[in-house]
């Protein structure tokens, strides 16, 4: 109840054109995420709001209403910087457009972190916390890869990326796989250019069960041998299997994916998933919380992985049928580290 | 605008017909006039010319198995734009269609695995909510007189974020619930087609309302008050009351989308059918139903939901890239609003 009276109270400051701060006194750190319906924000969320109570820093939370809402993350840094925040945490809904005002930020002395998602150029950012999506694309590859050799089988692999922009994430994850599974990248910025007559298809899925879902069965129809499906994320596989089910191919054909959510493992322990490659949203939320809290005390900014330009969190590949030669994690360990 | 909108649906010279009409109808007068009486024609049209078309670009596209599969893939959405028609004929929009059958889809599946409730009852309970969110866009539109843009603009916002609350933004999984929930995804074989009891719930759906449409008082009210809200009024139909209950009825459709998004997916998650809101309206524009109301029908919905569903499977078997699945879908609607308005301006 006093959670709602906050809010109304906050709804209607916000309508008086007065700023909302609940005013406990500490300093303030931001955490701007792309919306706030997607389990892996949502997981974020609660890492950087516990990651804020241990170092005293009041949290403000900001969200993008859908992917890609570049203007609501916009008015959150102005609403930053006028509660005079020491710095914030951002996953980029758009890696260019956000610049100008990660710059506005700077200018007014806060410490800009991204999380997740590089911004573009990437040093616009005093430093960014992510995954390798590159990496985590590459894992699941190999052990394609490794699966395949021992089964002696031909690959014909179904593509399920996210949408036909071409963004980062996308890129990276589908390039990587394809590398991992030995399949030459042509342009590695560009998803659908390489000639492989072991891909049949690609199509987008929005990320989601309905898009998986629609994707595979038109890619099962353009070529029926299909037995390899890569998915850009874990609810685009559960929607995939969905299809190879209908059309009773759910047994010979492995799927693989990234993310590592509870319903992704749940997934691999039920066979659903043959492999995915596991982040740490939870991990990247605690690290940039602390870089804050770092920064308030002593003015000292956080440090690239050597050799990388973002600090990478790790990703860790998830699986209950291991191949020889690329490590991994059982679906036990999996339940037990999942978001979501 | 001339006859050159007809793109694709006849041949013929622009120049001559505009000479000829008074001496006698020319061959564009006569098509304007048909499609008039039977808007259906011209999406049936289409849908017929791209099924030959995509067959002979891939022989793949023409079989059994495809061509149920997608009768499958428009499923949910032709349920949501059955309710959307009904809307439209009375001249008003419902930019809510879709988040209230995904919201619908969220509260069954919390309804019985949350609240632990028999499957029967929660999914009764689903479509008594989505019935309600449709009530409440027809209270705000006939009682406090907004425009429907506006009243569902704003149910828009308010259903898509209840549904994150009320879900948490976690998919609730097929196998966590009971049966019946996901029975609308079972599937049977007739010869090469597979039809899941979605489709077949669908069908019987459209097929109702064609009927309670053509041949009902109701039907009729609906298309006069569409047509003139005014005339109508004096005609003496309750307007109110038929603008209220089509919004109602909507609502109920939508929930049954809903339940029918359940079974495709063997889940339900909160994260779909952001889109379904707009492509619910295309799917209506495309089957040649007027966005001015009083003019089209339940068929052509169904006709236009297909034609996404044809264009989408057969361009990714012709092998185009998605980026131009868009713009092909795009280009459609833009023909079809055009024809429609074309269509408009014969003479009585």
């Amino acid at each position: 109840m006093r959670r709602l009276m906050a809010v109304a109270g906050c709804v209607t400051l916000a309508l008086a054109g007065a700023a909302c701060n609940r005013g406990t006194g500490e300093p303030v750190a931001g955490l701007i995420t792309k919306t706030d319906t997607n389990p892996f924000f949502v997981t974020m969320k609660k890492g950087a709001q516990q990651a804020a109570d241990q170092q005293g820093l009041e949290l403000q939370t900001f969200a993008g209403k859908v992917d890609g809402d570049n203007e609501s993350q916009v008015q959150a840094i102005e609403n930053l910087i006028s509660f005079g925040a020491i710095g914030f945490l951002i996953t980029p809904n758009d890696s260019k457009a956000i610049v100008p005002s990660l710059d506005r930020a700077h200018k007014a002395g806060m410490l800009v972190i991204a999380l997740d998602t590089p911004v573009d150029p990437p040093d616009a950012a005093d430093a960014t916390f992510a995954t390798d999506n590159y990496q985590a694309g590459k894992l699941i590859g190999e052990w394609a890869k490794a699966k395949f050799a021992k089964d002696g089988k031909q690959a014909k692999i179904a593509m399920l990326d996210l949408n036909p922009n071409q963004v980062s994430v996308d890129v990276k994850r589908d390039q990587g796989f394809l590398a991992g599974f030995g399949i030459p990248n042509g342009d590695p910025n560009k998803i659908g250019d390489e000639n492989d007559p072991r891909i049949s298809g690609h199509d987008v899925t929005d990320g989601n069960e309905e898009g998986g879902r629609t994707a595979m069965e038109n890619l099962l129809q353009k070529d029926p041998s299909i037995n390899l499906v890569y998915t850009i994320n874990e609810p685009a596989a559960a929607g995939a299997y969905q299809a190879l089910k209908a059309a009773g191919r759910e047994k010979d054909v492995t799927i693989v994916s990234i993310d590592g959510g509870c319903p992704g493992v749940d997934n691999v322990a039920n066979g659903v998933i043959g492999a995915t490659s596991m982040q740490f949203p939870i991990k990247m939320a605690e690290l940039g919380v602390e870089a804050i809290a770092q920064y308030a005390k002593d003015g000292t900014k956080p440090q690239n992985t050597a050799g990388k330009d973002f600090v990478d969190t790790g990703v860790q590949l998830i699986t209950d049928d291991p191949q020889a030669g690329v490590e991994a994690k059982d679906s036990a360990w999996g339940k037990q580290n999942c978001w979501g | 605008m001339g006859q050159a909108e007809l793109l694709g649906v006849s041949h013929m010279a622009t120049t001559a017909a505009d000479f000829e009409v008074r001496r006698h109808d020319s061959f564009g007068l006569r098509v304007q006039h048909t499609l008039h009486g039977n808007p259906v024609l011209g999406p049936l049209a289409v849908l017929i010319l791209a099924i030959i078309a995509f067959s002979i670009v891939n022989v793949r596209f023409f079989s059994a198995a495809n061509l149920s599969l997608v009768l499958l893939q428009v499923t949910v959405i032709a349920t949501i734009a059955l309710g959307q028609t009904l809307i439209i004929l009375t001249a008003g929009i419902d930019l809510s269609a879709g988040a209230i059958a995904v919201f619908s889809s969220v509260l069954m599946a919390q309804f019985c695995v949350k609240a632990g409730m028999p499957a029967v009852l929660a999914l009764l309970l689903g479509f008594a909510c989505g019935t309600a969110m449709g009530a409440l866009n027809g209270m705000l539109v006939t009682r406090i007189k907004l425009p429907p843009f506006i009243v569902t603009l704003g149910t828009l916002t308010i259903f898509f974020s209840l549904n994150s609350v009320v879900s948490n933004s976690e998919t609730v999984r097929g196998s966590d619930m009971p049966p019946l929930m996901t029975w609308t995804g079972d599937a049977f074989g007739i010869g090469g087609f597979q039809l899941t009891y979605g489709s077949i719930i669908m069908l019987l759906l459209f097929g109702y309302f064609f009927y309670a449409l053509g041949r009902t008082a109701w039907g009729r009210h609906v298309y006069a008050t569409g047509d003139d809200v005014e005339a109508a009024r004096l005609a003496g139909i309750r307007t109110g009351r038929v603008l209220f209950s089509v919004y109602t009825v909507a609502g109920l459709l939508y929930a049954i989308g809903g339940w029918i998004l359940i079974g495709r997916l063997a889940s339900a998650s909160p994260n779909v059918g952001t889109e379904y809101n707009l492509d619910s309206i295309t799917a209506v524009v495309l089957g040649g139903t007027s966005l001015f109301g009083g003019r089209g029908g339940v068929l052509g919905t169904l006709i236009g939901a297909l034609i996404v569903g044809v264009f989408r499977n057969g361009l990714q078997l012709a092998g185009v890239e998605v980026v131009w699945q868009g713009f092909a879908i795009g280009l459609l609607v833009l023909i079809a609003v055009s024809l429609d308005q074309w269509i408009r301006k014969v003479k009585g």
